[in-house]
């Protein structure tokens, strides 16, 4: 009888956990549906002022004259612009580091390496910034010889930096989860060790390593402090790296504590931080499809 | 003797691509430190006892950086506290009750969305939703509430990949002793992940410490002359006083000149956590072999 009843409190507890887990399970959900509610409330409302296609498709971002513009092209233009400067020199080192931690290095060198950059990862975007403001920026002027250091290149080696850790670990990853027996295999025919490494670990890691590549660009496209820093701030289209630029994440960061609460610019900056949400979205779902593929190839 | 030369090529070859990725590895490394001393050489002469205990004083232009210190502190702590126990709850869900289905998929989308959301996105639903929605001003609440979310996914992952390196033989003898499902958890599999959910945390607070861009507009001011005494006061920041000194100071060289010494303590503060996680984790890996 009393067994029983203890069976019985006991499988009550064991309910009321399980359900306070799950309810918490629902929260996670309901945290991202809130975010995406929230942007797009506020943000949608700028659709009241300008149509969309002036927002997303005009080239002048004026949004305290009057009239406002807010044509929010530059702003794309310039995190695309920065961000595709950061992957263009880090994903080639980032995963030619990935395969010496991951190929070559002897197991104590491959612990250092990997605490290295793990330390690489952790410094805050802010230093970074902070760097690329006071000590590359003059170095850029003078080596240069442009008017300010303070733009698209400087943020694009500051990002590349910020995005090398990323990409790198997942690399390293992906090339480390190779099965042992395909590479005897590829040794066996009498092949070199880079012949291996060419023709068997980097196809069969590539899936992983550009997952690695879209989360560091995913990364750096939202990144804000090292770029609000280093970029330079002019919202411009332009094509040359050594000209300021300003990016979404940075136009954000700097006119918000501007803007009056209700005016059609706090709801502009708000649309603008859906436009950053849908991106770094979109990358997220094509990283995580392609790693479910790439793992179920693997098996 | 062609196939000899060949074999010398591919020898070459190999020799020359393996020595460029020892140059790139040497070139992090020696790039890492070059980059940690400029800043340590720079900002040493700004580090004074006065610097680091007094509240700014005239303008910023003297005084120190203690309620940007304690300010973080409060930020750091406050938002992981915040975020453990929901993320360890989530943790465990993920490792012992979802099952492979639509609902957990989306919960594993969603967990990985909030990974990887810009920072400043949070800091918009900030000031949406705890500074103006609710109403919890610029505040220090605002900032817990804000970088709480941010470092969630951080707490989840490490507690999920930590429960799941717990042997099945461990779990296996609790049921066998008749244990339910729960107290399996709380007793074996929770205590035996310990370590590795801890370097999650750590790992956080170092995380939610360095962060400027959530707290700009949730909880950071520029200019504060005392300590901040409650949850709903704003607050100074590190990461947003190097920023704040850099753009809106009046003095640039002696405000350049601080925000290295601010610099160096954030870094100081960030790189302790890092490698007390990382110290931690060959720890755990050297004693812990089951």
């Amino acid at each position: 009888m009393i067994s029983n009843l203890r069976f019985r409190m006991k499988r009550i507890r064991e309910k009321t956990i399980e359900g306070l887990i799950h309810l918490f399970a629902f929260g996670a959900i309901f945290i991202v549906l809130a975010m995406l509610f929230f942007l797009f409330r506020e943000g949608g409302v700028i659709f009241r002022v300008t149509s969309w296609k002036n927002f997303l498709f005009g080239k002048i971002w004026l949004p305290t004259y009057s009239p406002p513009q807010f044509g929010s092209l530059p702003l794309l233009w310039g995190s695309l612009m920065v961000t595709l400067g950061a992957l263009l020199w880090s994903a080639p080192l980032g995963i030619g580091l990935a395969i010496y931690v991951a190929e070559l290095a002897s197991p104590k060198i491959r612990a250092i390496l990997k605490a290295f950059i793990e330390v690489l990862a952790g410094i805050p975007s802010v230093v970074f910034g902070f760097f690329g403001m006071v000590i590359l920026a003059p170095f850029l002027q003078s080596v240069f010889s442009i008017p300010t250091g303070l733009c698209a290149f400087n943020a694009s080696i500051i990002l590349g930096l910020m995005a090398l850790p990323t990409i790198t670990s997942f690399s390293e990853e992906a090339i480390s989860a190779v099965p042992h027996i395909l590479k005897e295999a590829s040794f066996a025919m009498g092949a070199t060790h880079w012949q291996t490494i060419k023709y068997v670990s980097i196809p069969v890691a590539s899936g992983g390593i550009f997952c690695g590549v879209i989360m560091g660009m995913g990364r750096a496209i939202g990144e804000t402090m090292a770029v609000l820093m280093a970029a330079g701030n002019a919202p411009i289209i332009t094509l040359s790296f050594f000209e300021p630029i300003r990016t979404l994440t940075a136009t954000i960061a700097l006119e918000m504590a501007e803007a009056p609460k209700g005016s059609p610019h706090y709801h502009a900056l708000f649309a603008l931080g859906a436009i950053l949400f849908i991106i770094s979205m979109a990358f997220n779902v094509i990283a995580d499809l392609l790693q479910e593929r790439w793992k179920r190839k693997l098996g | 003797m062609e196939k000899k030369t060949r074999l010398k090529r591919e020898r070459l070859k190999e020799g020359l691509w393996f020595s460029s990725f020892k140059a790139i590895a040497c070139g992090v490394v020696v790039f890492l430190f070059l980059f940690l001393l400029i800043l340590v050489v720079k900002g040493a002469g700004s580090i004074s006892w006065e610097f680091l205990t007094q509240v700014p004083k005239e303008g910023m232009t003297r005084g120190g950086i203690l309620p940007a210190i304690i300010g973080t502190l409060w930020l750091g702590i406050g938002s992981v506290i915040l975020a453990f126990p929901m993320g360890v709850a989530l943790g465990i869900y993920l490792s012992y009750y979802a099952s492979e289905n639509l609902f957990t998929r989306i919960l594993r989308l969603s967990i990985n969305n909030l990974a990887g959301t810009p920072s400043i996105v949070f800091g918009l639903f900030g000031l949406a939703v705890f500074v103006k929605a609710l109403g919890f001003g610029v505040s220090i609440l605002s900032g817990i509430l804000t970088l709480g979310l941010m470092v969630l996914p951080i707490i989840v992952r490490s507690t999920e990949e930590a429960l799941r390196a717990v042997p099945k033989e461990f779990i296996e003898a609790s049921f066998g002793l008749g244990a339910t499902k729960f107290q399996t958890i709380w007793h074996v599999a929770l205590p035996t992940a310990f370590g590795w959910i801890l370097t999650g945390v750590i790992l956080s607070l170092s995380r939610a410490a360095g962060e400027t861009a959530p707290i700009l507009f949730t909880a950071a001011s520029f200019y504060m002359t005392r300590i901040p005494s409650s949850p709903f006061s704003e607050t100074m920041a590190l990461p947003f006083h190097i920023y704040a000194l850099m753009t809106e100071g009046t003095n640039p060289e002696i405000h350049t000149k601080m925000a290295f010494g601010a610099t160096l303590v954030l870094l100081f503060m960030v790189m302790c956590l890092s490698v007390l996680a990382i110290i931690e984790r060959q720890r755990l890996r050297k004693w812990k072999k089951w």
